[in-house]
């Protein structure tokens, strides 16, 4: 059997990989101190490590040691594996750390395992607080702590809570809020799959907090085993007497049931939520009266987003000072990202409050998967802004991104390179909300679908110089007078693109050009005459016939008969074929 | 007596719901998930059971996007029109699987064999682009690789 595992990469892109040669090299000296039976050395594709020539990861040590040599091998196997002494000159000292509150379990636990969750101090948060902190030391804890909603407004959490308290009702609600429809998000799925319990935790403190004796989990229909980890975990939680009648032995009592979502991104809003909780369409209903008020059939609701709930127990167990040390002064704790798109690591990532978005983007996920430079970073989904390459030293945290154009949102963080253009980026973003307005509000129904009809324009090169002033004041009336958050904030990735990047908005209106060859209706296709080969490939594969010539002459495409498909230059061998 | 007339998984299903207030939603989902789309007898029947107007339960089925009124073909793609997916490439997937199928979106092949459905975020962002065929996640496709994918589901009948 192993005892221990080497992975293996050369993280050097610039030379040729060194990967097979090394791992040759340190099994034949392994096979020579009669180790190789007790070590395994696997070449792995991504070791999450980069431009640190050969990396490896010894588990379940967890050392990582980078540009490593071969002549290193000899220590490595020697003093490392044999004595357990680690080599410090060649420890990797990674330039920023994550900080780990709310996946602190996730990928450690199985989660199917209420034991395993209770074996790292599961439920002690919620021990705690029925045993010695009672309501009003709760909320005055979750005060301390700092703690914003996580879900994207950043409202504080202990001010939700103490307001659906103070209400005197007979029946109160807890909701957690896992409809997820951000798309390019995707923290909440992981937390409820890879630690279910400890969200299930943080929603029985807060029923505790306001005196509900009811909640729901609203979870996306999509995320089946989401669902399927839910509802294993709730019956493993009645079954530990920590859900149902006299709560660990106290005078709490708490049923909690799943919901499901069908699909509406507007269901993430929080009276649309309770609509759709109720059976109903989804449609938003004008606040105050706020849900800790009058929510979930008219009764005092308190609704938290996922990851917010997540940190409680954290919060709890830990003390309220603990958690107000991370983070920044209007913005605690730590913050989970999706970080996606042309990113070379892309995946979750929890860094404190006040690390910076090159941080996040530069040293923990690799830069680029191209290479070429980062043109911009967008956060907050749909509802959120683009910022620009030059503006990622900002520290991340809820005020920072407002004042950039954008918002903090769930966490999805898309990274942009240069073939990204920043008018096909909006539109994308708005097609997406005008699709997923649920049109009971003109300025958000009407208004939505007019900008769109501009930015099409636009990318169609039918564009006029008026039409971006025309597309701000739309873009204010949204704001100011859409009914819920998805109408207010629809028009957030069109205004923050005009503000950064008009620049290209002219060129696409004045030279009918897009720089990042996106935009179909403004791109021309040419053969390039010293690369052409002249096999031919292209005008047999042209479903227009709009290339002619022939193999003496070379070859031309007619751009009237062209009708943009790109057949030409996915069959061209010798990319040959430029796209402008 | 009206009640023998009736469907009686429906009768089952609508009993186990009938106490819990907002349970149209869920009830919804359970007749979706066993026909793979909500037959309109059953909303009719479902109309009488829990006293709610027809209307109010097309009302439902029509606002969310999950639920479906025609049934789906033998194999659903789901191809994921997230943002990474979009910025990796997801429309020319969608192309190529329009142009091999000679369908659009929310279409059923005439051979009833594929359903093709366009979806907001899969949530594995890190596969971009991404299309899901029933149950099993196609990552990382590429589009000289969709014929290919297809062809084995064309190839098991």
């Amino acid at each position: 059997m192993y005892t221990k595992v080497i992975l293996v990469k050369d993280t050097d892109l610039k030379r040729e990989d060194k990967t097979r040669e090394f791992y040759t090299h340190l099994l034949d000296y392994l096979r020579g101190s009669n180790l190789h039976a007790q070590i395994q050395v696997v070449r792995v594709a991504d070791i999450g490590v980069y431009d640190e020539g050969l990396v490896l990861k010894i588990l379940p040590d967890k050392i990582v040691y980078c540009n490593v040599q071969d002549s290193d091998i000899k220590r490595i196997v020697d003093s490392t594996l044999d004595q357990g002494k680690v080599i410090g000159d060649l420890v990797f000292k990674p330039k920023a750390k994550q900080h780990r509150i709310v996946l602190r379990n996730c990928g450690k636990i199985n989660p199917e395992s209420i034991e395993e969750y209770i074996a790292c101090g599961g439920y002690l948060g919620l021990k705690k607080v029925l045993g010695e902190l009672g309501q009003q030391k709760l909320i005055e804890e979750i005060k301390i702590s700092g703690i914003r909603g996580r879900g994207g407004a950043g409202y504080p959490t202990w001010m939700k809570w103490n307001f659906a308290r103070e209400v005197e009702s007979a029946e109160k609600f807890v909701i957690c809020n896992a409809d997820e429809g951000d798309p390019g998000a995707y923290m909440d799925r992981s937390v409820l799959e890879g630690d279910p319990h400890s969200v299930i935790e943080g929603l029985i403190i807060a029923a505790f907090a306001i005196g509900a004796s009811k909640g729901y989990f609203y979870i996306r229909a999509e995320y089946p085993l989401a669902v399927e980890r839910i509802n294993k975990a709730l019956k493993q939680a009645y079954d530990y007497g920590l859900l149902g009648q006299n709560i660990l032995g106290s005078s709490f009592n708490l049923n909690l049931e799943i919901r499901l979502g069908a699909g509406a991104f507007v269901c993430g809003e929080e009276t649309a939520l309770i609509s759709s909780i109720e059976g109903k369409r989804g449609t938003p209903h004008p606040r105050p009266p706020y849900p800790s008020v009058k929510g979930l059939w008219g009764k005092p609701t308190v609704i938290n987003n996922v990851e917010t709930l997540a940190n409680i127990p954290a919060i709890v167990s830990n003390g309220g000072k603990w958690f107000a040390q991370i983070g920044t002064l209007t913005s605690k704790g730590t913050k989970v990202f999706a970080v996606t798109g042309k990113v070379k690591n892309s995946g979750l990532v929890e860094i404190a409050m006040g690390a910076t978005l090159r941080e996040i983007v530069m040293d923990i996920c690799g830069g680029t998967l191209s290479g070429k430079p980062i043109k911009a970073v967008q956060t907050g989904g749909p509802s959120g802004g683009v910022i620009p390459e030059a503006l990622l030293d900002t520290p991340v945290d809820y005020e920072n991104l407002q004042k950039l154009g954008s918002i903090m949102g769930s966490g999805g963080m898309i990274v942009m390179d240069e073939d990204d253009c920043m008018v096909d980026i909006p539109k994308f973003y708005l097609g997406f909300c005008v699709e997923e307005s649920c049109g009971k509000c003109a300025p958000c129904r009407i208004g939505g679908f007019q900008m769109l009809v501009y930015l099409n324009k636009i990318s169609e090169g039918k564009g006029k110089l008026e039409d971006l002033e025309q597309m701000r004041r739309l873009a204010q009336a949204m704001q100011k007078a859409s009914l819920c958050g998805l109408g207010q904030t629809a028009s957030n990735p069109v205004v923050s693109t005009l503000r950064y990047f008009e620049t290209e908005y002219n060129e696409h209106i004045l030279n009918k050009h897009c720089p990042a060859a996106k935009c179909n209706s403004l791109v021309t296709y040419t053969i390039m005459g010293d690369k052409c080969k002249r096999c031919g490939l292209c005008v047999t594969n042209c479903p227009v016939q709009a290339i002619s010539g022939d193999k003496e002459k070379g070859y031309l495409i007619a751009p009237e008969k062209c009708v943009k498909c790109g057949r030409c230059v996915d069959v061209c061998k010798f990319k040959a074929i430029s796209k402008k | 007596m009206e009640h023998k007339k009736l469907n009686p998984e429906l009768v089952e299903l609508v009993q186990k719901w009938k106490g819990k207030e907002g349970n149209l939603i869920m009830i919804l989902h359970e007749i979706q998930n066993h026909h793979g789309y909500v037959p309109r007898e059953l909303s009719l029947e479902l109309s009488k059971m829990l006293d709610v107007p027809l209307a109010r339960i097309y009302e439902v089925i029509t606002f969310y996007n999950f639920f479906k009124l025609v049934p789906p073909g033998k194999h659903r793609i789901a191809l994921c029109m997230g943002t990474a997916c979009y910025l990796r490439g997801a429309a020319v997937i969608l192309e190529e699987i329009k142009n091999i199928l000679g369908i659009a979106e929310g279409q059923t092949t005439k051979d009833g064999l594929f359903y093709l459905d366009v979806v907001r975020c899969l949530g594995c962002c890190g596969l971009a682009p991404v299309i899901m065929i029933d149950d099993k996640v196609y990552g990382k496709v590429k589009k000289n690789e969709v014929a290919d994918i297809l062809s084995k589901y064309i190839k098991e009948e």
